[in-house]
């Protein structure tokens, strides 16, 4: 049974890199464009929220430049590609054994605390992506390629971030 | 050439599947990198396991290498592919805040998506989150106001910050990026296996990552050695795909299609004049911007002109149509959209829209010089006078000259009008040859 796998190692990370840099100079060449995501989740959102108050979407500025109106908030490249990311990375956990529902934590706290922690994570993660127009793919990655420096800047935050947060929270993963 | 236009068939199945089979390696490639694994990537911060910082930054500059190589081979066209604008304080700020829910929750957003496509429920939760930290933002963004479009910068470069050519910017950047590597591998000995870095452990041995480091650095020499295309290289692919022709005359428009466009509100007519100071302020269309040659080979100025809205339509102007020809195909050659040429140039619009005779008669007495102004002119009346502004359907009030050449209007100066030198409703035969074009430039970012 695939799913039975053993799971395999991951490849070596400069062949990774490689590869990704691969990718996403292919995604510059044909599209113009680099790579994303952040943007897209934000659409899923926006589209989950017309069905409920879809009043709401079209009296929201922000919201209502995704999926005001008629238009419909999931007809966006970027959407098409987050599909993608879903699906390739789902064939790729499945070829090499690793899809598995599971949490992966560090060995000092409960399950709970970690899904309690990546909600909140991705909670402020969600709201610094908008603030910096992109995440860590379509703002780091992709910008950084095409050498802008606000890219940059963006780049070295994250990292400075984590890390002046690192050693408060080191309880989390060690 | 590349990147494709996609304008034409936007919105349909085909379009998806393009940005569908992008996402599904993107996907996969993250997955086998280890990126759906919150430890690995929380690893990063405790510097026992750098593979995040190898990832990304081998994903940055062998795209760079790559991206810059097919622009300097012409496989490329850069000025359309999408550099994220540069907004400081905002990018900073969000990516201190990024920082803090990287540390938290362990993912970042794209990792956090193929993490729970292989089912961890952490991942999913993540997901979940960012989900709500949009929206958070969505609903909240008002409340920043302008503060989060602060410190806009535009579409800024590295080799811009540092004033070097593209090339030096790329081996400055795979330089920095060699080293980082270097120092990653160091600290992943000394606190992910806890051994001792001795003198010998500093030099790197593996002879494939030399030598995959040497073809990375020979890639980023290259680029350099090329250099990227001058919008001279590259106006000629440019008007081979949109299929303009010289021979055609195509970008040659009719003075008095020019008087007809700028009589249309709803199309920014923009001028720009190439000629001598001398000659511009003798008489230029009113409105026109005196341009140099050595002006339009400036970046920073050619940005400027390419930073337009759309319903702008540029004309290029010289005496007769060299100068402005040259100009023209710097223009088509840097991404200026809806540029086009005035048939015959300044010479052959006073032809068609002569000012008074005392103001200018035509040099009829000896040949012309190569661009030269082919009216003698008595004073310079620059854009005041009726010849260039024909689209104003006024009459002209009396010139100086025309006062003195009518003593018997002296005391009745301020009320006399009179018809202009040239019949200003005169139908002249042009064929329409200016196609408003939607300015296709680079789109994008994570909107």
């Amino acid at each position: 049974m695939i799913f039975s796998r053993k799971p395999k190692e991951y490849i070596n990370p400069y062949l990774g890199g490689t590869l990704l840099g691969v990718v996403l100079f292919l995604a510059f060449y044909i599209t113009g464009n680099g790579l994303g995501a952040s943007g897209a989740i934000n659409r899923v959102m926006v589209a989950i929220l017309e069905l409920f108050a879809p009043s709401h979407v079209d009296h929201v500025g922000y919201l209502a430049h995704m999926g005001g109106g008629t238009s419909f908030s999931l007809e966006n490249s970027g959407v098409a590609m987050l599909l993608g990311t879903i699906l390739g990375g789902f064939a790729s956990g499945l070829f090499n054994g690793r899809v598995k529902v599971e949490i992966r934590k560090g060995p000092s706290i409960t399950p709970r605390t970690r899904i309690i922690m990546a909600l909140l994570g991705g909670l402020v993660m969600g709201y610094g992506a908008r603030l910096a127009r992109g995440c860590t793919s379509g703002q780091a990655l992709s910008g950084g390629a095409v050498l802008s420096v606000g890219s940059f800047a963006f780049m070295f935050s994250i990292f400075i971030g984590a890390y002046a947060l690192a050693y408060f929270v080191r309880r989390l993963w060690n | 050439m590349a990147p494709f236009d996609f304008s034409a068939f936007a919105g349909t199945l085909p379009y998806y599947t393009i940005f569908l089979v992008i996402g599904i390696a993107f996907g996969a490639v993250l997955e086998l990198s280890g990126f759906g694994d919150s430890r690995k990537l929380a690893a990063q911060f405790y510097l026992t396991d750098l593979t995040v910082l190898k990832v990304m930054f081998t994903a940055i500059v062998v795209a760079c290498v790559l991206i810059f190589s097919a622009s300097a081979l012409g496989l490329l066209e850069f000025s359309r592919v999408w550099v994220n604008p540069t907004y400081l304080v905002p990018g900073i700020i969000g990516g201190l805040i990024m920082g803090v829910g990287f540390i938290l929750g362990g993912f970042c957003p794209g990792t956090s998506v193929v993490a729970a496509s292989t089912f961890k429920l952490d991942g999913l939760a993540f997901v979940g989150g960012v989900g709500l930290g949009t929206l958070l933002f969505s609903e909240t963004a008002s409340l920043l106001g302008d503060a989060r479009h602060d410190t806009f910068m535009g579409r800024f470069m590295l080799n811009e910050l540092f004033g070097v050519p593209v090339g030096i910017a790329v081996v400055l950047l795979i330089s920095m990026a060699l080293m980082m590597f270097w120092a990653a591998e160091l600290a992943e000995k000394y606190f992910g296996r806890n051994e001792k870095i001795t003198k010998d452990a500093l030099l790197p041995k593996n002879k494939k990552k030399i030598a995959a480091a040497g073809v990375l650095f020979s890639g980023a020499v290259l680029v350099a050695v090329l250099g990227q295309p001058g919008s001279m290289e590259k106006w000629e692919a440019v008007a081979k795909k949109s299929k303009i022709s010289l021979e055609n005359r195509d970008p040659f428009i009719h003075p008095a299609e020019v008087v007809e466009w700028r009589a249309e509100n709803s199309v920014y007519v923009r001028i720009l004049d190439v000629r001598s100071e001398d000659d511009f302020n003798k008489f230029h269309l009113l409105g026109a911007i005196r341009v140099t040659e050595q002006s339009l080979t400036d970046a920073e100025y050619v940005k400027v002109l390419k930073n337009v809205p759309d319903n702008t339509l540029t004309f290029v102007v010289s005496n007769t149509e060299e100068y402005a020809t040259a100009a023209w195909k710097r223009l088509v050659g840097s991404g200026v959209k809806n540029v086009y040429i005035i048939e015959g140039g300044i010479n052959n619009w006073l032809k068609l829209y002569p000012t008074d005779p005392c103001v200018s008669t035509p040099i009829t007495d000896r040949k012309l010089k190569k661009e030269e102004l082919a009216f003698r002119f008595a004073k310079s009346v620059g854009g005041s006078c009726y010849a260039a502004h024909p689209e104003a359907q006024f009459k002209e009030p009396p010139t100086d000259c025309y006062m003195e050449a009518h003593p018997e209007l002296k005391n009745k100066s301020k009320s006399v009008t009179r018809d202009v030198p040239f019949d200003a409703n005169k139908k002249h035969k042009f064929t329409r040859k200016v196609k408003m074009r939607k300015s296709n430039g680079p789109v994008g970012g994570c909107g």
